[in-house]
């Protein structure tokens, strides 16, 4: 049963790293109880999963997690967190990725049994639902091999449950390279917030049935997608900040239905979404360049209960192998931020953290914690996900408009010309969702299985 | 102006029905079909793609001057294929097996059509025998293939090994790009060129077919 928020938890006073409202305890770890962890994750070197025998991937896996755990304990880290992102062979095929979680968590376990290092292990299956075209949501054997590697994980020795889940994906990559605010809201907050429902109602119930945390969820494939085309300079910057306040209300949905956090790395949103639930989040910044380039390396940070170098590949660099240089990395920024905030100077870090990002990009501008007070008040003003989504899209705009007004932010012409145009769309959609949804719907019927999102016919 | 500056820069404004209606009366006038795609719908998709190219247009407003292009050309390519008009050329794309990622397929297939190629998308996850079928059923000039993740951009491999085991390799250019993709990979499995962007991608195929 989803139950909405309609009030924050975290202003932009109590927003701080290290720090959520409602920590997280397990098997020694606390997660935003006043420090921040590293969150480490790895992904495998070219190679191709389905002609190696598992013993090799095994054996890679077991190379990764022990020096990462190896290097941690050298620098004196005591808790960590482990992402294990299943790759879409090892989701589609369960009890492969079983055995892996198995082996990561049975390596983690005699870390903590020999050095002392207190772990989690989180384990993100692929969403595979996107095979089909249009995607079939709800129905069919992904969904099935989906749920069934949650539980499998789950019980081969997962704590945490995750995914970058793609709802409305089918909308919003076709939205998003139109710079189509409309387009946006319909995919993400129409299409995504329902997929956001079935799915993780579903994801708790696993949860609960195996002694696992439900974590979180992320809009990756939206947000994420328009802040690297912005970066490519194919879309305007203002188009992605909308776009990333806007999949807050969809990430936020998982937190109605039951996720507990820590949320998931790569969702930029988690800041709002911290200051609603709070919620621990994981949050990336300049140490997943390693992964994807960014507009917002520091004040990512600022919100940062896990601190995640997103992915990067098991390939050797001078220093060693790629994911130990990462594990490093993580471990100096962490130490940093606690020891800011141990000395009662964290504010000052998070607010240079803020400063030092927010002025140079509209994505970033959205991110400081005054802002993100403001869109988390935004969306919680409304209960009706829709009616969310445009109240979240218009203080946006206002908040970039009033920056750029007073000089807080820097912005092209044609940066400036864009902000004036999305402006004009936000103030003329519908007031209601089911005028929205009757507008939209059309446009999209040859890309959507409208009955995959529990959609009736008639609207 | 006349009117092939004027077909081009409707185009270039992003204004289909301008552009259509400018088509129609040029070809009412007599115009060649081939001068009307080359001289003013194409020439116009020249100069926007050189702007995407430099930073000076975004993404949208080049979709839309496609949307101009596309509504001109409805009226040019009956002509066209009447008068057995070779296109400049054909590329088949897709996502090799096992990678669910298309957008920056899509982005290239944008600009390739643009450009004026025919463009045969066969999507995502695409298997070694899709791809080779397509070739052979397509006879394409060019063969493009795009990968996201370290353990899917191995395929791109195997599908160029099938291209020669089927003595399809000397027949067709193959391309390849996507984030962990680069020149050097390109190399090692024998592709003939790596597109690091969509941008850079018609550059890229115009230069394998000019060096044929």
């Amino acid at each position: 049963m989803r139950k909405r928020f309609n009030s924050l938890t975290l202003g932009a006073d109590a927003l701080l790293f290290g720090v959520a409202g409602t920590p997280l305890r397990r098997n020694g770890v606390l997660i935003g109880g006043g420090k921040v962890l590293p969150e480490i994750k790895f992904t495998l070197p070219p190679m191709s999963i389905e002609d190696t025998p598992a013993m090799e991937i095994e054996a890679m896996y077991r190379e990764i997690v022990t020096a990462v755990c190896e290097r941690a304990v050298h620098l004196g880290q005591q808790s960590v967190v482990v992402e294990f992102e299943l790759l879409p062979p090892m989701t589609v095929d369960p009890p492969m990725g079983e055995s892996i979680t198995s082996l990561i968590a049975g390596i983690l376990a005699e870390f903590r049994t020999s050095h002392g290092l207190q772990s989690l292990l989180r384990i993100t299956p692929v969403d595979i639902r996107e095979q089909n075209k249009p995607p079939q949501r709800r129905r069919g054997r992904e969904t099935e091999l989906l749920l069934e590697s949650f539980r499998r994980c789950a019980r081969a020795g997962a704590d945490l449950l995750s995914i970058e889940s793609t709802g409305g994906k089918e909308v919003t990559d076709q939205a998003i390279m139109a710079a189509d605010v409309r387009g946006i809201l319909f995919g993400t907050v129409v299409l995504g917030c329902a997929d956001m429902e079935f799915l993780w109602e579903k994801i708790v119930r696993v949860a609960r049935e195996t002694g696992t945390v439900p974590a979180g969820d992320t809009a990756c494939g939206i947000g994420n997608t328009a802040m690297v085309l912005a970066d490519q300079g194919y879309i305007p910057r203002v188009f992605a900040a909308v776009v990333r306040a806007v999949t807050a209300v969809r990430s936020l949905v998982a937190y109605e239905v039951g996720a507990a956090g820590p949320g998931k790395d790569c969702g930029y949103e988690n800041a709002i979404l911290k200051a609603i639930t709070g919620l621990p989040m994981s949050m990336e910044g300049k140490s997943a360049a390693c992964a994807h380039l960014s507009p917002v390396g520091n004040i990512a940070g600022c919100y940062a209960d896990l601190w995640s170098n997103e992915s990067v590949q098991n390939i050797k660099l001078l220093a060693g192998m790629a994911p130990v240089v990462s594990m490093e990395q993580l471990v100096y920024d962490c130490r940093l931020m606690n020891v800011a905030a141990g000395r009662g100077e964290g504010r000052r870090l998070r607010d240079w953290f803020s400063e030092s990002d927010a002025g140079l990009d509209p994505q970033a501008f959205i991110l400081s914690p005054r802002a993100v007070e403001a869109l988390a008040r935004a969306i919680v003003s409304e209960q009706d996900d829709y009616r969310r989504g445009v109240a979240v899209a218009v203080k946006a705009v206002d908040l970039l408009r009033e920056g750029l007004s007073k000089q807080h932010l820097l912005l092209s012409e044609r940066e400036q010309e864009w902000l004036t145009r999305i402006e004009h769309t936000v103030s003329e959609l519908p007031s209601d969702s089911m005028g929205f949804i009757a507008e939209e719907r059309p446009k999209w019927k040859d890309h959507v299985n409208y009955g995959e999102y529990g959609i009736p016919d008639d609207v | 102006m006349d009117r092939y500056a004027e077909i081009a820069q409707h185009v270039q404004n992003g204004y289909s029905e301008r552009a259509r209606k400018a088509v129609e009366a040029a070809l009412a006038e007599g115009c060649p079909a081939e001068r009307v795609l080359k001289e003013g719908l194409i020439a116009g998709m020249e100069v926007v793609a050189a702007k995407f190219k430099s930073g000076q247009m975004f993404l949208p407003e080049v979709l839309a001057v496609a949307g101009a292009m596309k509504a001109g050309m409805e009226l040019v390519k009956p002509l066209l294929v009447a008068a057995r008009h070779e296109p400049l050329g054909k590329v088949v794309l897709g996502t090799v097996r096992g990678d669910m990622h298309d957008i920056g397929k899509n982005l290239v297939a944008i600009m390739l059509q643009g450009a004026g190629f025919d463009v045969v998308d066969l999507g995502t996850d695409v298997r070694v025998e899709k791809f080779i079928d397509a070739i052979e059923r397509e006879h394409p000039d060019v063969v493009g293939m795009s990968a996201l993740l370290t353990t899917t951009m191995v395929h791109m491999k195997t599908v160029i090994e099938a291209l020669k085991q089927r003595d399809l390799r000397a027949h067709v250019k193959v391309i390849v790009g996507g984030a962990p993709i680069s020149k050097n990979f390109a190399s090692e499995i024998g592709a003939d060129g790596y597109a690091r962007d969509a941008a850079t991608a018609v550059d890229v195929v115009k230069e394998l077919l000019n060096s044929r």
